[in-house]
């Protein structure tokens, strides 16, 4: 399976990754690989088989709607690379593309 | 052999203390009291920092416990440190991790395996009689074969996963890392039962398993897998597992074949599930809330910046591949074939599993591989998981237990069960266990530690431990990583 760079510019994008040359050239080279390599799931017949997402298969757990304890907003915010009057700051959105 | 990424000694020696105190008195005591345990550093800890072992969480100290933490606390245990691990769990061998990696204590020279190879290598070598792994695709039951200790599975939903960092949600286990399968009992134990906190846990009994398992296998249905004894199976590794088949049949179980057509398509079908799903879990580590920011001037840069200096290569390789295998015009040939895939595995070993009561199966193709041997070949390195990989897929318990030392390295014997029959598994590997002496075994490292110890004792259950561990924790201490690992990674 043939992966061209700019298939792997396109997905990296997606994933918010800034990649070096080198890392494209490489990931190009390996994901082609590996893909191929995952391709030959195509063997198998599925027609009719239902994809399985989770093993358990289970549908809207319900508990009652009671307020806990939130965790402590001093805590949270320690660790937060940025803050500003309790909340996480972030540089400006509007700008980006 | 940087099993540790973080060690609490002040802590460790503080709650050790409370617990010497508690028991001169006379006090009623919890299962693990004053138990040293490991915990894998993707496993939340307040108090201590859960880097994943990223450069992207480095320093990062968790406001809140897991909730096995909780439960560890509860029974008396105490938290001695954070161990190793392939970034994120993603690995095979602990050469992923950003802070340089484990060395397994049977040959040093070699991997103690992974994602789980920093808590495998502290309880071979006799750091921490217990610790905790958590298994996505063989990540505790590998690094237990690599390093002839005991590592459980258990099924999906046996365990909360509140406080695991995720790296895949469907797959994703927290488990016990043991010597023996009786500490493994008791540490499953104390970790299993429903929470509220975790939706995917289950509401079922939990059995007592350390009181279970001395039923013995008279008349258990164990069946050899098939397609787990083909191509790409070590010679020796292949006669040790042959011959713990054969051992267990002379102890009483009924030994059959069973086939399982769908085993070599596990590995392509995990690939692709695996790394959607993290492409996704992985979307929250963009410098907002916490751990590393590369600051920019706009967030888009800030984003993709802050990911190209936090995470490693084989993190990237592999939310590159899952964000592919989702994205529009592959969804459906990639992540659902995969998905279909999924479904005829788990049908294959529950059919399987109506007509035996255990499936029986290498852990590792390979004895441990050396340091630097696969690490410029993903896909020779995911072969490592190769019978590991499908017991996720259906969401079955698995252990690994030693069965051999071909050459001086370990290799281990993998028994599968039904669905939340842990029990029956542990059952096995003990009665197992206790008719050889392969646990006995000690890494030469080890040996000559014990042998410069006046009193040191070669005891085998997790109660008679503590003193000798907390030496070898206290040696231990280390918070970053050293130069010398650091250029160890470099060189990749």
């Amino acid at each position: 399976m043939s992966i061209d760079p700019s298939i792997v510019d396109r997905v990296a994008r997606l994933a918010r990754l800034e990649l070096s040359d080198e890392e494209r050239q490489r990931f190009t080279r390996q994901l082609g690989s590996i893909l191929e390599y995952c391709a030959t799931l195509n063997e198998l017949d599925t027609d009719g088989v239902e994809p399985t997402s989770h093993v358990l298969a289970l549908t809207n757990i319900f508990r009652e709607d009671v307020p806990g304890t939130p965790l402590p907003r001093d805590a949270v915010l320690a660790s937060a690379p940025d803050h500003e009057n309790g909340f996480f700051k972030v540089p400006p959105v509007i700008e980006t593309e | 052999m940087h099993a540790f990424l973080h060690v609490d000694r002040e802590g460790a020696l503080r709650a050790a203390r409370e617990w010497d105190g508690r028991y001169a008195r006379g006090d009623a005591l919890p299962p693990l009291a004053g138990l040293p345990v490991a915990v894998k550093d993707i496993i939340c800890t307040t108090g201590m920092p859960t880097t994943c072992g990223s450069r992207i969480l480095a320093g990062w100290v968790p406001p809140y416990d897991a909730t096995v933490v909780s439960r560890l606390r509860d029974a008396g245990a105490v938290i001695v440190g954070k161990t190793n691990l392939d970034e994120f769990a993603m690995g095979s061998s602990t050469e992923n991790s950003g802070f340089g990696p484990t060395r397994n204590p049977w040959d040093l020279e070699r991997v103690p395996g992974g994602s789980s190879g920093g808590s495998a290598a502290a309880v071979a070598a006799g750091m921490a009689p217990l610790a905790l792994g958590t298994d996505t695709g063989g990540s505790i039951r590998q690094p237990a074969g690599f390093t002839g200790i005991v590592g459980m599975k258990p099924t999906y939903g046996r365990i909360s996963r509140y406080g695991l960092v995720a790296f895949a949600s469907s797959l994703d286990q927290i488990g016990p890392m043991a010597r023996t399968v009786s500490d493994a009992a008791l540490l499953l134990h104390v970790l299993a039962g429903r929470d509220p906190k975790d939706s995917t846990s289950v509401d079922l009994p939990v059995d007592n398993y350390p009181a279970a398992l001395s039923r013995g296998v008279q008349g258990l249905r164990i069946g050899i897998a098939r397609e787990a004894f083909g191509q790409g199976l070590q010679r020796e590794v292949r006669a040790a597992v042959q011959a713990a088949a054969t051992h267990l049949g002379g102890l009483g179980a009924v030994l059959t074949e069973v086939s399982l057509p769908s085993l070599p398509y596990a590995l392509p079908t995990y690939y692709l599930l695996a790394t959607s799903e993290a492409s996704a879990n992985l979307a929250r580590y963009d410098g907002v809330q916490y751990g590393l920011r590369v600051p920019t001037d706009d967030l888009f840069t800030m984003y993709t910046r802050t990911r190209r200096q936090g995470f490693g290569n084989e993190v990237k390789r592999r939310i590159m591949l899952g964000t592919y295998a989702l994205s529009a015009g592959y969804y459906e040939g990639f992540f659902l074939k995969a998905q279909r895939v999924r479904t005829l595995i788990r049908q294959e070993f529950l059919r399987a599993l109506e007509g035996v009561d255990l499936v029986l199966m290498p852990v590792s193709p390979t004895v441990p591989f050396r340091l630097g041997e696969k690490v410029d070949d993903p896909l020779q390195m995911y072969l490592a998981d190769i019978y590991t990989i499908p017991v996720n897929l259906a969401g079955l318990p698995g252990i690994s237990v030693p069965c051999g030392f071909p050459g001086g390295l370990p290799v281990g014997l993998q028994l599968i069960g039904k669905p939340f029959d842990e029990t029956t598994v542990l059952r096995a590997a003990h009665a197992y266990e206790q008719t050889t002496e392969w646990h006995t075994r000690r890494p030469p490292i080890v040996e000559k530690r014990e042998r410069g110890i006046p009193h040191a004792d070669s005891g085998r259950s997790a109660g008679t431990r503590e003193r000798e561990t907390e030496k070898r924790g206290s040696a231990r201490t280390r918070k970053r990583p050293s130069r010398k690992f650091r250029k160890t990674r470099t060189r990749k």
